[in-house]
């Protein structure tokens, strides 16, 4: 009587019972942690994916790392989240299959870790850029400023190599995470030349495209020559007006964020990227370094920032692209400054959302104000 | 006769088909299809093969089918009446911000915070729902379109106002009073710490009030003749501009109480929101599949948290989660199609009864 | 002597309808043969069949004694059959000679249009048949009876010799009509062959040589006109008696129900569409509004009933001042209205027949109590309504409105809104698209209100049925009312007259 409703269920019956014979655990799934383990990790991402080129696919390498060293590829797995009400119930699952050692990757789920981790005093976890108090929780802050630092130094150095005497700052959420980021860039480029104008604006977001693209706009045509972005994808707005820009013959550069951008910044041919440098945050390193710890039985529950000296943060400085050989000097003397503290880099800003001016301008009317 | 099953049988068909490509396209890729199952039967009933028993899995299952049975409802509520309330999502928004600042800003005792939470975000959804409404009815405005922009606007607008709620960080708000929340000790310890919560028996009292309103009052009478046809109800001498704007702002009502569900219930603050989270949208799939009938957008809900809530299950078990989201595309897919389904449908019902009528002429 | 047509055991089946079952008809060449039959009869499939837009399932067509195939309208152009549509198929803003030379462009290749040959041609047919056409004059400034000549001889102009009418006079005046019959007369003088489609009898008893009458898909009889009654032929094509006249005995009328006082309205575009309009009606009365579509009658219902705002004047209802009052009010001052669009307004399409029932009363008791719709009562009711009015349907009170026939349709509306025994009813249009036997029917009973005493107008654009219903008749033109007449005293021609904006002098 209802053929396709006939035929849809034999198919269905059949495919399910060809499914069901061939019932073969599936032994060389990667994303499969398996049962003869000593010790498992387990990385719960937000909505980005471990392929993110972000800091999440940076956490999955860093476990990739460890396993491959202790001979554990089987032992790491790894849970993409839909949607934010997914954080728990992911962090649950790796706690109920007793995972040992479970990774949350982003300030996002310090709410989640806060409910979950008391429930599972037998599991270690790792949150990433956010921090806990909770006695087995490890939790990793990275020094941005530090980093960022040093691709103000970048930036102001390429800036006057250029003739310009203006370079630009874009941030995602006007955040303290964020601002940090603005405050090392200020400081860099304060330290190689006062006198340079930054522009400052934040996007309220990060992920809009085109309110990064109209940022940049604004500032390149304000006579920007460097901007640094850490803005997320909004990132990639700034990265297309420069292309945009350069492809018309300006010069223009962008300096990307958390990790190596150069790809991101191509130009047409691919023979040369946008991307001057990038802010480098070892989202791996952290992994690696708690999971190696955890796994020969040293976890401890502390706030660890990550910093320069751990190479936990740094400016990418690979030769033969956008940097010049003096400018990659330069860097490696800031480097090493702030690595044996000779420099101190503050997390305090000073030029506010949507103005611009050089630091000592808005450091003055800051103290004004106290 | 096959008329009356109808409405059933099309989205039934429509599953079938859609976990058909599911299952297709994991053997096809050399994936195992018997995970997809027992993975299904997990996220529905905590049950798998070899270990215990975890009542975990169906409360997460509730919990992520009380906002898609909401704005389910809200979409089928103003289907039945006519409209396309594509506005869903940013009523959700709204909602969650009414919710919220309530919560925090308006100290109530005893389990009236709750209350007066649950129903700041409904009113908070049906205020929003209200404009798209009046503009339709006094300048002729397509809901839909009105629906979409406010989208928008409700997304970044409310990000705005949630961020200078006292105590509001750069990415949610302060934690709401317990007393204003819905969280629930009891139904917790019964699911084995799942988030399950008493919005549990507010989206069920909403489901049957859906069902009365629209099928057995005189109001519901009223808001469908305006419906399907707004001309012949003014004929009858109903205040049909009247019920334009009631329908919509009881759907915007339903879509904000999933916008409290989110703020009392699955979180308790409120969030600040980079992207949609598609609630409204994914109402749309929900209603469509539970032919707008109060029941089956019940069910039609907890089928599409369940293909949500088993992607956790099936990445575990090795198998790509958007494989969930395939089989969930393809039965609205198939739904929306019905008219395809129910031409074979027909045919081959006609083709039998011919059949069977000239085997009468022969005997 | 030949057949200019034959259909031979044409059989057409539609999903769940028989519409054609094993017709046969044989047109004669040079005569004018009607198709006679109720709404959903065949007629028009058949025809439809025989211009190319539907394919039998079995049967064969032989034209002028040849079996073809006509699987497409050109297909049927080219044996020269031409039909005149119900809805004219016309382009509003061409003249009449560019319409009919549409797609018969006379032009050599990159020249302009010729239209001297085409001018020529038109003009000479005109005068032959009696087919007075401007062929310069657009087709928007054209009366309905001009724009039929237009489509006629569109026809001619492509050497149609086979010309089906699809119920031609629907739409127009009395005068028209003779018109329409003097022109059939002359084309088939010339020797053109013409099939009438129609269910009205006095047509077919004018013109027509032979009649075939259909019923539910069959073919009843075919007759000659000349030796049978109208009467017969109902008879045929109902297939029972039909009672022509309706029985409407003299009385006195009560008190004045409604009262118009210099009415103005203003139409959807916001031109002035009544003009200064006042009358009565009284208890027991029925006015007759005649007049031809298009001529303000809709907007005085709507201003009546409350559809629609008044511009200036006043009406009345029993005394009470009902101007302004909402729609609800209205009803409930006493009014029930039977409107002209019975999809548009009357019913609500997609809800159930019992549903339908209850538009006007759903949030009165006892269907409603407290806000809750009482289901039993419903029912109760609707079964009651249902069997008294005769309205059949497929599942009874829980059929929806859609599927049913119009017909029945009609006879649902006219159920609810005669039982609701108000004072006045306002009628439109209650039998448009009709058959016989409905028509009968809901004649009878609209007679009967007047008869309990209720105070009814009337709108029509079918004269008969203003004439055998009401006791006064007005008629409207161009939103004014060009003359108000007792029935006994006038008749078509008069009224005729007056529809078409001539004053009478008396």
């Amino acid at each position: 009587m209802k053929n396709i409703l006939k035929f849809a269920l034999v198919a269905f019956l059949a495919i399910a019972l060809v499914g069901c014979g061939s019932n073969t655990p599936s032994e060389e799934d990667p994303g499969t942690a398996a049962g003869e383990c000593e010790f498992t990790v387990g990385l719960v991402t937000d909505t980005g994916g471990i392929d993110d080129r972000s800091f999440n696919q940076s956490a999955w390498e860093g476990l990739q790392k460890w396993a491959e060293e202790a001979g554990a590829e089987d032992c790491i797995s790894y849970l993409q989240s839909s949607a934010e009400t997914d954080y728990e119930p992911n962090l649950r699952q790796f706690g109920d299959d007793g995972t040992d050692l479970i990774v949350a990757v982003g300030y996002l789920f310090d709410e989640s870790i806060k409910t979950i981790a008391p429930d599972y005093p037998e599991s270690h976890f790792l949150v990433i850029d956010t921090t806990s108090d909770l006695d087995n929780v490890a939790s990793a802050v990275f020094a941005s400023e530090q980093g960022s630092f040093l691709v103000g130094v970048a930036a102001a150095l390429k800036a006057q190599e250029m003739g310009s005497d203006t370079v630009g700052f874009i941030g995602g959420m006007e955040s303290d995470l964020i601002m940090a980021f603005q405050a090392g860039y200020e400081q860099g480029v304060e330290a190689v030349d006062p006198n340079m104008t930054i522009y400052v604006d934040y996007a309220n977001s990060f992920d809009d495209v085109a309110i990064g693209q109209s940022l940049a706009q604004k500032q390149y045509d304000a006579g920007a020559s460097v901007i640094y972005h850490a803005a997320g994808n909004v990132g990639n707005g700034v990265i297309n007006e420069a292309q945009e820009r350069v492809g018309a013959g300006e010069e223009v550069w962008v300096i990307g964020v958390d990790r190596d951008q150069y790809e991101d910044g191509m130009l047409e041919g691919g023979e040369s990227s946008v991307i001057l440098t990038s802010m480098i945050k070892r989202v791996d390193t952290a992994t690696y370094t708690v999971a190696k710890a955890a796994a020969e039985g040293n976890f401890t529950a502390e706030i660890h920032t990550y910093n320069m000296a751990e190479d936990g943060v740094g400016a990418e400085t690979t030769e033969g692209r956008n940097l010049s050989a003096d400018i990659i000097e330069a860097i490696n003397g800031y480097r090493d400054q702030i690595v044996n503290g000779e420099i101190e880099v503050g997390t305090t800003r000073y030029i506010t959302n949507g103005e611009h001016g050089t630091v000592a301008e808005f450091r003055a009317l800051a103290e004004e104000a106290e | 006769m096959l008329k009356k099953y109808e409405k059933i049988i099309i989205p039934l068909v429509a599953i079938i088909l859609g976990l058909l490509v599911g299952m297709l396209i994991l053997l096809v890729s050399g994936l195992d299809v018997g995970a997809l199952f027992s993975g299904l039967l997990q996220g529905a009933t905590g049950i798998k093969s070899g270990s215990d028993l975890n009542l975990r899995y169906p409360g997460e299952l509730l919990v992520t089918a009380i906002p898609l049975i909401f704005t389910g409802l809200a979409i089928g509520f103003a289907y039945r009446c006519g409209m396309f309330n594509i506005g869903a999502d940013g009523q959700v928004i709204f909602g969650s911000l009414c919710a919220v600042s309530f919560a925090l800003l308006v100290p109530l005792p005893g389990p009236l915070a709750a209350i007066g939470t649950l129903l700041a975000g409904g009113l908070g959804g049906a205020i929003w729902a209200f404009i798209p409404g009046i503009l339709k009815v006094k300048f002729n405005i397509s809901e839909v379109v009105t629906g979409i922009m406010l989208n928008y606007v409700a997304l970044y607008g409310c990000n705005y106002f949630i961020r200078i709620l006292p105590g509001s960080t750069d990415t949610k708000t302060a934690e709401i009073p317990l007393n204003a929340s819905l969280e629930s000790e009891f139904l917790s310890s019964i699911t084995n710490n799942s988030r399950l919560h008493w919005g549990i028996v507010v989206v069920i009292i909403a489901t049957i009030l859906y069902w009365f309103i629209i099928e057995k009052t005189s109001f519901g009478y009223q808001l469908r003749a305006t419906g399907f046809n707004k001309e012949g109800a003014r004929y009858a001498g109903i205040k049909a501009d009247r019920s334009v704007i009631l329908s919509i702002m009881i759907s915007g009502f339903l879509a904000g109480l999933a916008g409290s569900m989110l703020v009392q219930g699955t979180f308790t603050w409120g969030r600040i929101l980079v992207a949609s989270e598609s609630y409204g949208f994914d109402g749309i799939a929900v209603a469509l599949v539970g032919g707008c009938n109060a029941l089956g957008i019940f069910l039609s809900g907890l089928l599409f948290a369940l293909l949500s809530v088993s992607e956790t299950i099936l990445q575990v078990a090795g198998i790509p989660r958007e494989i969930g989201q395939i089989i969930s595309s393809s039965i609205i897919f198939f739904v929306a199609i019905q008219y395809i389904i129910k031409f074979f449908l027909d045919r081959s019902f006609k083709k039998k009864k011919r059949a069977v009528s000239s085997k009468e002429e022969a005997a | 002597m030949d057949y200019a047509i034959e259909m031979l055991h044409v059989t057409k089946e539609f999903p769940g309808i028989i519409a054609n079952d094993d017709v046969t008809i044989r047109v004669k060449k040079g005569t004018i043969h009607a198709l006679l039959g109720e709404n959903g009869a065949g007629k028009s499939t058949l025809m439809s069949i025989l211009f190319g837009m539907y394919q039998p399932n079995r049967g064969e067509i032989k034209v002028n004694g040849k079996t073809v195939v006509i699987n497409d309208p050109n297909v049927a152009n080219d044996l020269g059959i031409g039909m005149v549509h119900q809805h004219f198929k016309l382009v509003d803003i061409y003249t009449a000679a560019e319409n009919i030379i549409l797609g018969r462009e006379d032009k050599s290749m990159f020249g302009p249009l010729s239209f001297a040959n085409a001018s020529k041609k038109i003009k000479e047919l005109g005068e032959r048949y009696g087919l007075y056409v401007d062929p310069d004059m657009k087709v928007e400034d054209m009366t309905v009876g001009m724009q039929q000549r237009v489509e006629i001889l569109k026809m001619l102009y492509r050497d149609s010799d086979i010309l089906i009418f699809d119920e031609p006079t629907a739409v127009l005046t009395p005068q028209e009509i003779d018109e329409l019959m003097e022109i059939m007369k002359n084309l088939k003088n010339e020797g053109k062959t013409i099939v009438l489609i129609t269910h009205k009898l006095k047509e077919i008893k004018r013109v027509a040589d032979v009649c075939t009458v259909l019923r539910r898909g069959k073919v009843i009889d075919t007759i000659d006109v000349a030796s049978t009654s109208e009467s017969e032929m109902a008879k045929l094509m109902v297939g029972r008696d039909v009672e022509f006249k309706v029985d409407k005995k003299e009385h006195e009328f009560g008190d004045v129900v409604l009262k118009v006082e210099h009415l103005n309205v203003k139409n959807a575009r916001g031109l002035s569409a009544v003009k200064d309009l006042s009358f009565d009606i009284r208890k027991g009365e029925i006015l007759g509004i005649a007049g031809i579509d298009g001529n303000g009658q809709t907007e005085l219902v709507y201003a009546l009933t409350g559809l629609s705002k008044v511009e200036s004047g006043k009406v009345y209802l029993n005394g009470k001042d009902i101007t302004d009052l909402s729609i609800y009010d209205h009803y409930e001052a006493g009014l029930s209205h039977v409107p002209e669009d019975r999809h548009r307004h009357g019913l609500i399409l997609d809800f159930k027949l019992k549903e339908n029932y209850i538009v006007h009363s759903y949030d009165k008791a006892p269907f409603c109590k407290h806000g809750v719709l009482d289901n039993k009562e419903i029912d109760k009711y609707a079964s009651r309504l249902t069997e008294e009015f005769d309205v059949r349907s497929g599942q009874g009170i829980e059929t929806i409105a859609r599927s049913m026939s119009g017909g029945n349709q009609q006879k649902a509306i006219i159920a609810r809104e005669v039982d609701r025994s108000s004072d006045l009813m306002i009628i439109v249009q209650p039998t448009r698209g009709l058959d016989v036997g409905a028509i009968e029917y809901i004649h009878n009973r609209i007679v009967n209100e007047r008869n309990k005493g209720r105070a009814i107008l009337l709108v029509s654009f079918e004269l008969d049925e203003i004439l055998s219903l009401s006791d006064r008749i007005a008629v409207m033109f161009s939103g004014e009312i060009t003359g108000v007449k007792k029935a006994e005293e006038t008749n078509e021609h008069e009224l005729g007259l007056l529809m078409a904006g001539g004053h009478s002098n008396a």
